[in-house]
Parts: C-alpha cells; structure tokens; sequence
C-alpha cells in the first residue's frame, strides 16, 4: 500500500509524510434504510476471502454471535419496545468505526502494526502485529479480534485496497437498498441531513446523525432514528472514549515498561552470546507432529463437526483449481 | 405485477401485505426505499409477524394469519360506506353499472349454484350479467339498480363492520382504523398506493380470492393502470413468471391458453368458445384474437404438419379429463400407486411440497425417479436415512433414483422473466462442472431417442412426437434458436395489410409483435405475449440502455416487457375519460390529438380516439375492471372470507351457524386428507411457515457463506407464549400435528404478540422453511412435514402459510 498516503502509525516517533492532500472519506450507515439482509456480512467475507465457521442459532437474529477474526462486520438487532407499546426492530451493522483519534492505534506497541491513512482509514497490517491484545483493550467500540489461528488482530478495513483504487467498499458496493453509503465525509455528512430531515417528517424527533466527538469524529457514521440513545442499538456507545488505561499505558506505564523490555533484550543477547542459540530437536519435532495428525484423537473429533461431511455422491467443484476439482 | 419493479418508486404509499418484500426480495426492495426517499412514501406493513420488512415501516398492524379477505372486506365496506373512492375512475372503467342476473343470490356464506356432495359450485351459471337483447350485458350507469354490482358489493361488504374484522383479524382498532385511513388517502386522483405481496397471499385454500379482495380495493381507488400503483406479485423465483407464461401448468398452453377439456374434442368449438365477443358496444375483447395465437402456437409446434384440414393438430393436444394435473394431484396418486415414473426437474418436492411425511410415502411407490438439479437435494436423497431428519429405512424403499447433473442459470444463455414481466436475456458466465449439461440438451436427447423408438416401432398414437416440428441446427437447440421461435416467424410470405404499401413480412422473417399474427397457418408463435421480443431488430431481451427520459421509471429500452414492451398494465386507465393523465407526476400514457402516446408503450389500441368509448380493460370483454369476477373463480364472484383449514378458532365468525362454509366450500381436499388435519383443540398453535433473505428456498444452504449467516433452523414464538411454556431463547422446541413433527431452535421474540380473536387469544408461531438434510448448513427438519395437504380453490396452491400445532420443549 502506498506508504505516502499515512498519516499515523502506530508506536512510531518520525514525521509521516505529508506531501499529498486526500479529502477524508466516510461509509455512512443509515440504520432507517437498513433491512439487515446481511449482504454485507456476505460481501465481506467474499471480498476479504474470509470465512468463519457455520456456527449455531443462539435464539435470535445474529450469526455469528459476534464479530470474529473472519467476521469483520455483523448485523446486530435489537426488539425496542417505546413507551407506547410499539415496537421497534432496531438493526445495525457492526463493524470498525474508523475513528479519527483511533484508540487502538494509540494503544499499539508494534511499530506499523496499526496505521492511520489520509483519508482516516485506519487500518491493522498483520505482518507486524504481535498479538498482544492492546487494539482491543484501546478500542471504544470493542472491534478488533485476535484471530486463533495466526494470534494477529483484524477488523474493517474499510476496503482500503477497494477505496485505494477508487471503489467503495464491498459493503456499499453491495447494500441493496442503499443503506450503506460512501464518499468523502464532507458529502456523507450532507447526505445525512437530508436523511435526517425525513426522518423527522416521520415522527423521530430525535433523528441525527453518530458522529462521536469523544474519538475525534468517525468515519463510519451512523444515521440513526434515535440519536439521543445510541445504546438502544445493541449497546452502541452514547459517549465512546479512549480508554483511560490506554493513556496510562502511554503516559507512565510506557517508559517503564520500554526500559523492562529492553532489559529483557539486552538479557537474551547476553544469554545467546554466552550459550548460543535454542535448537529444536528432532524428537521435539516428530513428536508434535504426532499430536497433531488426523489419526490423533482428540476431543474435537468426537463432538458433532462444525459443518458436516458433504455426501461422498457429490463431488465438490472449486473454479480456482484448473482441472476445476476441489 | 400489473406494474413493474422500478414503478414502485411513483407510489405515495406501498402496502406490503402476504408478503415480505424486504425479506424476500431485498434487491427490488430498493424501490420502495427510493418511494420513501424521493417520494415521502409512506410503507405500510400488514403481517402477522413484524419483520425486517416492517423494521423500516411507518405503520405495522398485525393480522392473524389467513384472515386477509376479511381485512379487505372491511376495507371495501370502509371505503364505501366514507365514500373514499375513485369515483370517476370506477364509474367509467369499472364494472359497477352492470347488472347481474335475477337468479344470482348468496346466502349465509354460499353463493347459488353449491353441490355439497361434490364440494363444488357445479352450477354457475347465475354467477353472470343480465344479458340485453342487443346480445349485450344490461347496465345502469345511475347505480341504482338493486342487481347492479357496485348495489350487490356494497351489500355483501355491508357485513363487514370494522367491529367484526378487527375481531376476526385480531387486528386491535385502533391500529385498523389507522391504516384504513391512511390508504383512502389514496381515492384522491393521482395519488396512488402499490401493493405488494407473495406467497403470503397464494399459498391459502383462498389464495386466488385474497388477490382478487385486493385488486377490488385497488379499482375502487383508481390504482390498476397508474404510475405507482397496482396489484404487484413479487415471484418467489427468478424466473417463476416464465413458467406461467410458458404455461407449463398441466391445464394451461403458452401465453395464458387454455388445454381443452375432455368434451371439447371439437378444434372449431375449442376456438369458438375462447373468442369472446365484446359485451359492450365498442370494446375490444382482446381475446377475439384467440384463434390466431392458438393456430401460431400449433404451427411452430408442428410446422407443415399443422394444416387447416387437421384442425392444425388439434387432436395432438391432450384433453383435461379433470380441471388440472397439478401436483398435489400427481402426489396424491403417485400415493395411490398410480404413477410409476417421475421427472423431477429443478423442483424439490420432498421439501417444497405440504405434508413432507405423505409426499415421501408416494415416492417410494414409484418405479424411478428421474432427478435434474444442479445441486443434491432431499429428494434425490429421500431414501437415504438422515437420523430423525430422514427417518427411513432404505432397504424397504425400491424407487430407483436417477440423477442427471444440469448447469445452473449462470452457466447458460437464455432469457428470465421477472417479476415485472420483463424477458431478461443473460450470457453464460462459467462452463458447467463436470458432465453436466443443460436442461435443454437433457430434454433434446430424450426426445429424439423417443422419436427414434416411435419411429421404429410404432405406437397407439405416435404422430404427435414423430411430427414434432424439430428445425434447429444441431441435436440440441440454442437459446437464440427457441428464443426466436418464442417470438414468432412468417411461415409464408404475408403481403402487407396496413394498407401503407409496405413490403409486408417474407417467410422466415421474425415478426414485430402478435398484431401480426394469423389464424390461416402463415404465422408461427411459440408463445404469443413474447411476440416482439426478438424481431428484425434483434433481440431485444439483451437491450440495457436504463434512460429514463420522462423521469417517470418506466425505462423502455430495459430488457424487453411482456406484451410488446409495455410496463404498465392496463395503462389506458391512467388517463381520465377525455385522456388526460389524473395527474401531473402520475403521467402514463395520453391522447395527442393523433394517438396514444406517453411515458410507456400504451396497453391499448394506439389510434382509438377518447371519445370513442373504448375503456382500458381490452382483455376483458366488457372493456372494464371486474368487482364482479362472473363465474372465472370457484369460490364465488365476490372474495369471502373464510377460515383456513386448520382454523385455530373453530368456527367462521361472519357464519357462525353454518358448518358448511368454515372453510373453504370449494377448497381442494381429497379424500384421505380429511383425517390427516388437526382440530384446533388438540393442536392450538396457529403456525404459518416462510422465507428468511439469508437463504434462496433449500439451495443456498449448499452455499457456505449463506450457512454462516443463518446455520442453524429455528422457530420464532412469541415472549408471551413461550413465557407460558417455560421456553427461553435457544432452547430446542418440538412442534407437532397429526403430519409430523419437527424439532428447532425457538427465537423467542417481541415481534411476534398474541392476538386477540373472537373473544379468544390466538398465538401465532412462525416457521421458517430453508432446512433439510443435505447442504452446509446444520442439517434440519423438512418445515413442510406440518403443512396441510390441501389446495387453492382455483390453483391448487398449498395452503402453507396457515397450519395447526402443539408446542413442547425438548
């Protein structure tokens, strides 16, 4: 990705570049549009090439339960009963808020694990995360996951490799009712009032637009009918900030804690130089292997598999493969 | 649709009702989204669960399921009695000034004419106009007659109070009253309602009927033929439509023509009946062209076999010896042992059909069982034992079952027909996987070895397959090729009638649309309403030029409409008698002066001038809209409302002395059904069964991305109901009848609140239908195991959507 276009990473002191001006972009999610199809989830998925596990029904709406490390944005439903007896099905889509003081950022201690572009897309770079959770704890609006397989964190994206080339992301591209908007935060906000306005003709005083002040602005926005009470939708937080910890981490905790890990490295050069480095046997070797082959029994192959064996009749076809065999 | 999908965008209120278009069809939904943002429409949603279509509603009322007619009975009777209706438009295209004949009569719930015996109306004759005699029908445009019908509507809606319908629909009052008014808002003209439904509404023993109550509310507003308006069918498949109008139902020919009956073995009779004469002065009686799409048809059937003298092989055709083979009926005797073979061809019954436990037993009575799919389904593994979600043992079943492996949609070319009646031609985007092939190249193959075996070894009555018109270039057909044929040829050359002295059309050429069509053998149409769709221009299917220039969403150069493009039905009707257009932003079609012209193709004689008095409805004889459905619908010319076959209340609270009309007088039940359905006392859950928009019927659970978004089957019950039966969100939940059982998750929900039905409290269960047991997703029940096996009155649909159950945790 281009390095030109960053503006913050994360546990880095150098000046960012700052010769190229972006306009800042925003998704604007109108939550009185949305008919919580889930074709976003889906788009998601296809265009990351993630796939998360076929889970259960947990007894409502949502699956997955929540959002995973293959699971970057869900719908998320919640029934409101008004004080007057009506009812009121709320569904919002999930997913990274792309804030503008982004908190996981602040909290991360990998260099260039978490990056801020130009255009506020913050984005997470796997190949330098070391999994320790920070993100999560930095995070206002609990996003990131870390994942079970590779102990990296991911989240949204924002398609910034789609926005980077000047496409929407998946979500927008495919929102059937143009629910899930996207353009520069200047628009999207405009875009929002009209929206606004409608909604009030319909009776929602409270129509507004979600743009948390607390974080610095977002850019993902919701539109939502009850603006006074963003938590009615499943939680979202009415006035999200960056974690006190976080500042904690940063401001005392840091330098005293830089100084214990390098004194931890300055121990392991010290231990290599004097015994040289760690060599795993072969034995080691062989014997993990043998804990991990299919013939090993474990726990899991006793229990029902998470998706079930596909009748051995059907043959399954994969069009990436040449020969179109799976 | 009698509209189309983009048309949505012109309403000023969209009533969603028997159908959750939000849910079902989020891609078209979009429109209704666009009403709202640039229309200030306003959506209301009538349904007994508040769904995701409902979530973005401004007002929702809740019904009890099966009780739609009653709703719009007491509509009909509200908008008369505050007299909100569209008085110029129903004066002047409707039929409320004929008069009905003497001997028409309806008592406590049956109209004249019932056999009890024989659950049937087998005399409708009083079921029609009083007949002058000018050979015309009677009317009286001062309405006074005591037999006219806007007289006879007024008095079978009187019995519709707003009291009795909100008891009967456990709809509370308040909420009614509001939605009632909000859509006499509509009466004004120019201000139109859209309604949308589905298989809400046609999958009821009165299926047929509810659409008609609907349609009678849209007439009264002046809503049929305007922009924004209309009674609109959002199809449940892509290209479901197509299926109607190819007529591959067992009593129907292409393009709405009807197969003979058994006494009809007359080809001069057989046309004579179908040619309906006006039954005003004046009109059109579109219909009197019967004859020439019929002879056009059997000419591209069976090209130089179909001669004048042969009746154009009339005798090849097969005479109904019953009103339909439909499927309940082929199940019903393939259960019976009657049926040895079955050809299953992109259809599931085991899932798709009522009564899953019923439709498994006649499958194992068969010989073999020919599958064609894409994909496995539970039917091509019905005799696989699945647990309890199959719960069969394979050495008794004998059927042997033959798989075929076809391409899917993507994987060829050819056209689909939507919802809008709009021919969408496609292109193939992926060779198919495997041995795979075509439905097409499968069909073309087993006919010619057919061919060959009937014309090698004879047969009682071989000439219909021997002489089958085969002129296609290779073995099998191309899409082009069947395409053009759909459309229609000159057989000969025709010299040209408009008197302009134009060339005329020379054989082989395609011809422009079906006013070309002739009943002499020279022209050959496949299916007389695609005539137009692949002319000298080409294929117009394949156009996707989306230009708007009116602003108006009629977007002619789209793909290509049934018939000749236009997108509005009956269109005339959106201009008032002088022809001008009720109003500005509703602008259809006009009269310049010359001609017709406007915003959409006019559905109507071009070149009829105001004052002539021909009225919009030209299929319709009598040139108008019909309160009174004469004697086309089993039931009774006017919609009523009876319970649905597993009533949860027991009785029909506009009858509650007559045992005969509960349901249905003339429902399809057969014999061995009756045993089979659950009384209300035992079984006192009302259950009605539906579509998620995470998953496509019983395909897209084969699809991973689809299985982790909805895994899992559940059922949705009530906080109340599962208050009183100790359930909590996900636990598992058993729902039986006397059918069966199935086993699910419960969704314990708000959004689904006991209602309050004559005088008792009525709780509704929703069960959704995508689970089986082949696919990614967690296997599942078959949903339809509690489904009734019982039928439409008119088109034998299933009535899925109303059923009884018991209610227990697992």
């Amino acid at each position: 990705m281009a390095t030109l276009d960053i503006i913050a990473r994360s546990a880095t002191t150098t000046t960012p570049p700052s010769i190229r001006d972006m306009d800042a972009v925003a998704k604007l999610i109108d939550v009185s549009k949305c008919i919580g199809c889930k074709a976003c989830q889906v788009a998601c998925s296809e265009w990351n090439d993630i796939r998360d596990e076929v889970g259960h029904n947990h007894g409502v709406y949502e699956a997955p339960m929540d959002l995973t490390a293959d699971s970057w944005t869900l719908m998320r439903f919640t029934e409101h009963e008004k004080d007057d007896g009506d009812l009121e099905w709320l569904i919002r889509k999930d997913g990274c808020m792309h804030c503008a003081e982004p908190g996981c950022l602040k909290a991360c201690p990998s260099p260039g694990a978490i990056v801020q572009h130009a255009n506020g897309i913050v984005d997470f770079h796997q190949e330098h995360c070391i999994g320790c959770g920070y993100c999560i704890t930095g995070c206002p609006f609990d996003i990131p996951r870390i994942s079970q397989k590779d102990h990296k964190a991911y989240k949204c994206t924002l398609c910034s490799d789609r926005v980077a080339v000047g496409l929407e992301p998946a979500c927008v591209k495919t929102c059937p009712t143009g629910a899930i908007v996207f353009g520069t935060k200047e628009e999207m906000k405009v875009h929002a009032d009209e929206r606004i306005v409608d909604l009030k003709s319909r009776g929602y005083e409270n129509a507004g637009l979600y743009d948390p002040d607390g974080v610095g602005g977002t850019h993902v926005m919701y539109v939502l009918h009850h603006a006074d009470k963003p938590s009615l939708y499943d939680g979202l937080p009415d006035a999200p900030v960056i974690s006190p910890m976080v500042s904690l981490w940063k401001g005392i905790t840091k330098p005293l804690s830089l100084l214990a890990m390098g004194a931890a490295v300055l121990a392991g050069f010290f231990h290599y130089v004097r015994i040289g480095p760690q060599r795993v046997e072969e034995e080691d070797e062989r014997k993990e292997a043998e804990a991990h082959s299919p013939g090993a029994t474990s726990t899991s192959a006793l229990s029902e598999p998470a998706v079930h064996t596909v009748d051995p009749s059907v043959q399954t076809f994969d069009p990436k493969q040449p020969d179109g065999r799976g | 649709m009698t509209n189309t999908w983009t048309d949505i965008a012109n309403a000023n209120l969209v009533l969603v009702m028997g159908g959750n278009a939000a849910e079902a069809h989020p891609c078209g939904f979009k429109w209704v989204t666009e009403a709202k943002a640039h229309n200030k429409a306003r959506l209301i949603v009538v349904d007994p669960r508040f769904t995701r279509t409902a979530s973005v509603a401004d007002y929702y009322a809740p019904i009890r399921i099966g009780s739609d007619i009653a709703f719009m009975g007491g509509l009909i009777n509200y908008l008369l009695t505050e007299d909100k209706i569209q008085h110029e438009y129903v004066r002047n295209y409707t039929d409320v000034s004929f008069v009905v004949r003497e001997d028409f009569d309806f008592d406590d719930g049956l109209f004249t004419g019932y056999n009890a015996e024989k659950r049937t109306y087998s005399d409708k004759s009083s079921w029609n106009y009083e007949i002058g005699e000018d050979g015309f029908a009677v009317v009286d445009p001062t309405l006074q007659h005591p037999r006219c019908v806007f007289q006879l509507m007024k008095q079978h809606y009187s019995r519709y109070t707003a009291e009795l319908v909100s008891q009967v629909c456990g709809m509370p009052h308040d909420r009614m009253m509001k939605v009632w008014e909000e859509i006499a808002t509509c009466s004004v003209p120019g201000k139109t309602m859209t309604i949308l439904y589905a298989l809400g509404w046609t999958q009821h023993s009165v299926g047929a009927q509810m659409i008609r109550s609907a349609a009678m509310v849209q007439m009264l507003l002046g809503n049929v033929g305007m922009p924004g308006g209309g009674v609109n069918a959002l199809r449940g498949h892509s290209n479901i439509q197509g299926l109607t109008d190819l007529g591959l139902l067992s009593n129907l020919l292409p393009g709405y023509m009807t197969l003979a009956t058994d006494p009809e073995q007359n080809f001069d009779d057989y046309i004579a009946k179908r040619t309906l004469k006006p039954l005003r002065p004046g009109q059109m009686s579109y219909w009197q062209n019967y004859g020439k799409f019929h002879v056009s048809l059997m000419k591209a059937w069976y090209g130089e076999a179909a001669t004048a003298e042969n009746g154009y092989c009339y005798d090849y055709l097969p005479k109904l010896d019953v009103p339909g083979y439909d499927v309940l009926r082929m199940f019903d005797r393939m259960g019976r042992g009657e049926v040895n073979g079955y050809f299953c061809q992109g259809f599931n019954p085991i899932a798709a059909l009522p009564d899953k436990n019923r439709v498994l037993k006649a499958m194992t009575k068969l010989k073999w069982l020919v599958i064609m799919d894409p994909l496995v389904t539970e039917t091509s593994e019905f005799w696989r034992n699945v647990g309890p979600y199959n719960d069969v043992d394979p050495a008794d079943i004998q059927t042997e079952v033959i798989r075929l492996p076809t391409s899917c949609f993507a994987e060829e070319d050819g056209s689909l027909v939507n919802s809008s009646r709009w021919l969408q031609w496609h292109w193939k985007g992926a060779e198919p996987p495997h041995q795979a092939k075509s439905d097409i190249e499968i069909m073309s193959e087993l006919f010619l070895r057919l061919r060959n075996m009937y014309r090698e070894e004879g047969g009682a009555f071989p000439d219909p397959i021997v002489n089958l018109a085969w002129p296609y270039k290779g073995v099998v057909p191309s899409a082009e090729e069947l395409a053009k044929e759909l459309n229609g040829y000159a057989v000969r050359d025709i010299p040209d009638t408009t008197g302009t002295g134009g060339p005329g059309v020379k054989a082989g050429q395609q011809l422009g649309g079906f006013a070309n069509l002739k009943d002499d053998g020279s022209t050959a149409s496949g299916c007389w309403i695609f005539c137009g769709s692949w002319t000298d221009q080409g294929n117009l299917m394949a156009r996707r030029d989306n230009s708007d220039p009116y602003n108006m969403k009629q977007n002619l150069g789209w793909a290509w409409a049934w018939p000749m493009n236009r997108r509005i039905l009956y269109n005339r009707a959106s201009a008032d008698p002088q022809g001008k257009p009720w109003a500005g932003d509703k602008r259809c079609i006009w009269w310049t002066g010359k001609a017709w012209s406007g915003t959409d193709i006019p559905d109507y004689r071009p070149d009829v001038p105001p004052e002539a008095g021909m009225n919009p409805f030209i299929m319709n004889p009598e040139g108008v809209a019909r309160f009174f459905s004469l004697d086309k619908l089993n039931e009774g010319p006017f919609p009523e409302h009876y319970e649905p076959f597993e009533t949860p209340i027991g009785i029909n609270p506009f009858h509650p002395n007559n045992k005969q009309v509960i349901s249905n007088p003339a429902g399809r039940v057969f014999d061995s059904v009756w045993e089979t359905l659950a009384d209300h006392k035992e079984y006192p859950y009302a259950a009605t069964s539906y579509r998620l928009t995470e998953h496509f019927h019983y395909w897209s659970k084969h699809c991973r991305l689809n299985a982790i978004v909805q895994p899992e089957q559940f059922v949705e019950i009530g906080e109340v109901l599962a208050k009183e039966k100790g359930i909590a969100a996900g636990d598992r939940v058993r729902l039986a009848n006397k059918r069966g059982h199935i086993e699910a998750v419960a969704v314990v929900t708000k959004r689904i609140r006991p209602l309050q039905v004559n005088g008792q409290t009525v709780h509704q269960i929703g069960v959704p239908i995508h689970w089986g047991f082949v696919g990614l997703a967690r296997n599942g029940y078959i949903a339809n195991t509690l489904v009734p096996f019982i039928g439409d009155g008119n088109s034998q649909t299933p009535e899925s959507k109303c059923f009884l159950v018991n209610l227990e945790k697992v």
